[in-house]
């Protein structure tokens, strides 16, 4: 038993140490980035690290950071488990982070609670709490520009255009095949609502997080009742095990919709040719053109400072993490701004995320051009609705299939206020919002 | 010279029979005693929240799973599954009778675990050995096809998750949720283990424990002697998945806040095993080595690495640790199947004799 006490002791000093080492310099402000770049949702989660952690690390090479502010990055690895979600939650609470980006719904549900407690903005950037948009019940938690209702609902509508008006969705049958975890589960509420309401059959497929790369009994399924759409919520390996499933039961791949997360491009690539023809929403521009991309290659990937293999710079995927870093540096300008502080906290942070203002001239002063919709967050409204697009895999790459829409908003919002209310009620006492608005 | 039990005389039955019976053990045991109650006023949040806590519940999770796998001499690999029955009926229970203690709540929420380790411990009356371990494998998915199946279970949640509600207790303490305070967490945490293992000690080291090491050790032998494998067997089931339940239960309510169903994946049930196997089959103490070394060891690297000033990404950490247990758990299964806890008798013994290296 005292060789417990040792090890204790020996974990306490290792601690006391590696929590030492790292000395903040005076002006810097710290984000750790909960990420995963091993197991099964590594294929998806490794283009998001390397986007976010390159376009941070560019803006500290090439402008010294945040109005001269350094940002301090640490990775933490979570595998997509929500064991060791919650620890680099600790982890990076100990540290005094800006922001956390959970990059996974399991973790996100459960350090929601946990952000009012701690004071540390959640951002999960068009995942997460659908209900999570409404700030007002949720102050510190941020789903821009999008959430998986939005998302759901806009492929509705997009079905309802192929087809020559949502009157003709009435009898069609749309198969939704989902990841069964909390992420997959997130649309289902809306998709019911949306059958009930224009009368079309929805047939579920869940596909278990250990069964991804098995699917072949799900498509089987999917052989047999012919849906005329289906509808994906996937991610990690799940994604390219589906194309592939897809082009071998021949399904037509341009009735196949995938949502954001589905669409990396080797997610398609899986597929070969085959995949030809298949779609899913996005909401970030695509391909290495934009300047600020091409500062990320001349600062950091030519540099050796980043893990991104040159090739895949520009990639879908790759640009989520830029957007989502994108809207972590904003967040922190606007913070300074409001608060006259260089060095910023995570209250400031909250701040700074609830005034996003993204126009089209602070895009082009970012070098962003067109790289996303203008965006802007408010107090009440933490995701927005925003527009996205479609996109569609050409065999070889993305290639813009429709133009900027918007979700059915009308429809999401009553049934995000609903949910937010559900939320308060099945956890109460849900502590009321405090924060005053700073609008 | 310092630990050494000669001149220690017994002098009754009850001195004889106590757990610790010779004096060095026991002010090594007040000692720890001490630092585990004094630790929270030292320590950091992460060190409590992060760590401290994590690895008592997980102890207790290795405890149970060593009654059955060290003790009595079953293997399962449902130890995961039958954690997530702890949690998700102390979910239940505190859904329906909010007011009652939690800590109550979670001591009741095992005894569900346990009748269905019952039901689950059938089959080891005619299956042994490697063929129960995939019985007990039917049990982990079936469960957790549950978990996920059954939306009753967590409420009709829109998101298929568990998240635990504030409680609060001795005297408007508030004891879960995400206001709770890392202290009063890793208190109660810490009380819940420390009775439980006593309890577990004494079963283990009674009539009811030596009738499971019996069964373990030869089965038919046993039963000659007039052990029935009915009541040991299920009576070790029901032990093992009792303590799981509660170590499931306060894993959700004292650290994770929050539960997909697959936090109670087989990838936990693993964990569990992998601590039971690097700490030592059949040894209390074991577990408690095997959960600190499984748990503490990718936290160490982490903290390690940066501190020898190497660089290296969040990733390789990961792996090293993986493939560091992995080759751990090959080496003690050759060298030393006993484990940690063995090395650490042998460590007792030589002090022993200390300074002569023979006797």
């Amino acid at each position: 038993m005292r060789l417990h006490t040792l090890t204790a002791g020996a974990f306490a000093l290792a601690l006391t140490a590696g929590a030492a080492l790292p000395v903040q310099a005076e002006d810097s402000v710290y984000i750790q980035l909960a990420t995963y770049r091993t197991g099964a949702f590594a294929g998806s989660g490794i283009p998001v690290a390397n986007g976010m952690f390159d376009y941070l690390t560019m803006l500290n090479e090439r402008d010294g950071g945040i109005n001269g502010v350094k940002i301090t990055l640490e990775e933490c690895e979570t595998g997509y488990d929500t064991q060791k979600g919650v620890e680099c939650y600790e982890q990076a609470k100990s540290k005094g982070t800006l922001v956390f980006n959970p990059y996974s719904t399991g973790i996100t549900l459960q350090v929601i609670p946990k952000a009012s407690v701690d004071k540390i903005p959640v951002l999960s950037m068009a995942y997460g709490l659908s209900a999570a948009a409404d700030g007002n019940t949720f102050p510190w938690v941020f789903n821009p520009p999008l959430t998986y209702w939005d998302g759901a609902s806009g492929i509705i509508k997009y079905i309802g255009e192929q087809e020559g008006g949502m009157d003709k969705l009435a009898g069609k049958k749309i198969g939704y095949i989902f990841l069964d975890a909390g992420y997959g589960r997130e649309a289902i509420p809306l998709l019911e609502s949306m059958a009930a309401e224009y009368g079309f059959e929805m047939v579920q497929y869940p596909v278990p997080g250990k069964e991804m790369q098995n699917q072949a009994s799900q498509w089987l399924n999917v052989r047999r009742d012919k849906p005329d759409y289906m509808v994906m919520w996937g991610w990690g390996a799940m994604n390219p095990t589906a194309v592939k499933e897809a082009t071998k039961i021949r399904y037509p791949m341009d009735k196949f919709i995938g949502v954001w997360w589905s669409g990396g491009e080797d997610d398609a690539r899986a597929g070969g040719m085959d995949a030809k023809g298949y779609k899913t929403l996005n909401f970030n521009g695509v391909g290495a053109d934009y300047p600020a991309i091409q500062d990320i290659k001349k600062y950091v990937v030519d540099a050796g400072k980043s893990q991104v293999e040159p090739a895949k710079l520009g990639e879908n995927l790759y640009n989520r993490g830029v957007m989502n870093a994108v809207l972590m540096a904003e967040a922190i300008r606007v913070a300074q701004e409001k608060t006259g502080k260089t060095v910023i906290n995570s209250e400031d942070m909250r701040l700074g995320l609830e005034n996003l203002n993204i126009d089209e001239a602070r895009l082009e002063a970012i070098g962003l051009t067109g790289f996303m919709a203008p965006m802007k967050t408010s107090c009440e409204a933490h995701s927005g609705h925003h527009a996205m697009y479609v996109q569609q895999w050409n065999g070889e790459a993305w290639e813009k299939a429709s133009d900027w829409f918007e979700p059915m908003t009308d429809k999401v919002k009553p049934l995000l206020a609903a949910a937010a209310e559900e939320y308060k009620t099945s956890n109460a006492p849900w502590p009321a919002r405090t924060e005053p608005c700073a609008n | 010279m310092l630990y050494r039990e000669s001149g220690q005389y017994k002098t009754s039955y009850i001195a004889d029979q106590a757990i610790f019976p010779i004096r060095e053990d026991r002010i090594g045991m007040a000692v720890i005693g001490v630092v585990a109650l004094a630790i929270p006023f030292f320590a950091s949040d992460f060190f409590l929240n992060a760590i401290m806590t994590p690895f008592l519940i997980l102890a207790l999770a290795a405890i149970g799973l060593n009654i059955l796998t060290g003790y009595a001499g079953q293997l399962s690999l449902g130890s995961g599954a039958f954690m997530g029955v702890g949690a998700y009926s102390c979910y239940k229970l505190t859904t329906y009778f909010p007011d009652v203690n939690i800590v109550i709540l979670v001591l009741i929420s095992g005894l569900f675990s346990a009748g269905i380790g019952v039901i689950f411990g059938l089959p080891s009356l005619r299956i042994k050995g490697l063929y129960l371990a995939v019985t007990t494998l039917a049990a982990q998915f079936f469960l957790e096809w549950c978990f996920i199946r059954i939306p009753w279970l967590y409420n009709y949640n829109a998101s298929g998750a568990i998240e635990v509600p504030v409680r609060r207790g001795f005297g408007d303490i508030i004891l879960t949720g995400p206001s709770a305070s890392a202290m009063t967490q890793y208190f109660v945490v810490l009380g819940i283990v420390v009775v439980v293992t006593l309890v577990v000690k004494n079963i283990v080291r009674g009539r009811i424990g030596r009738q499971w090491m019996m069964i373990r050790d030869m089965d038919i032998a046993a039963e000659l002697m007039g052990v029935r494998p009915l009541t040991a067997k299920l009576s070790a089931f029901a032990v093992s998945s009792y303590l799981c339940g509660v170590a499931g239960a306060m894993f959700i309510f004292f650290y994770l806040g929050a539960a997909e169903p697959s936090a109670f994946s087989i990838t936990l049930s693993f964990q569990i095993l992998f601590m039971v196997i690097l700490g030592g089959l059949g040894s209390l103490v074991g577990s408690f080595f095997g959960a600190a070394f499984i748990w503490g060891l990718p936290i160490v690297l982490r903290a390690g690495f940066p501190a020898l000033g190497l660089n290296v990404g969040a990733e390789v950490i990961f792996h090293v640790a993986q493939m560091v247990v992995g080759a751990l758990i090959i080496l003690f299964l050759i060298t030393e199947p006993h484990g940690l806890a063995r090395l650490w008798q042998i460590g007792k013994e030589k002090l022993r004799v200390w300074p002569f290296p023979y006797a």
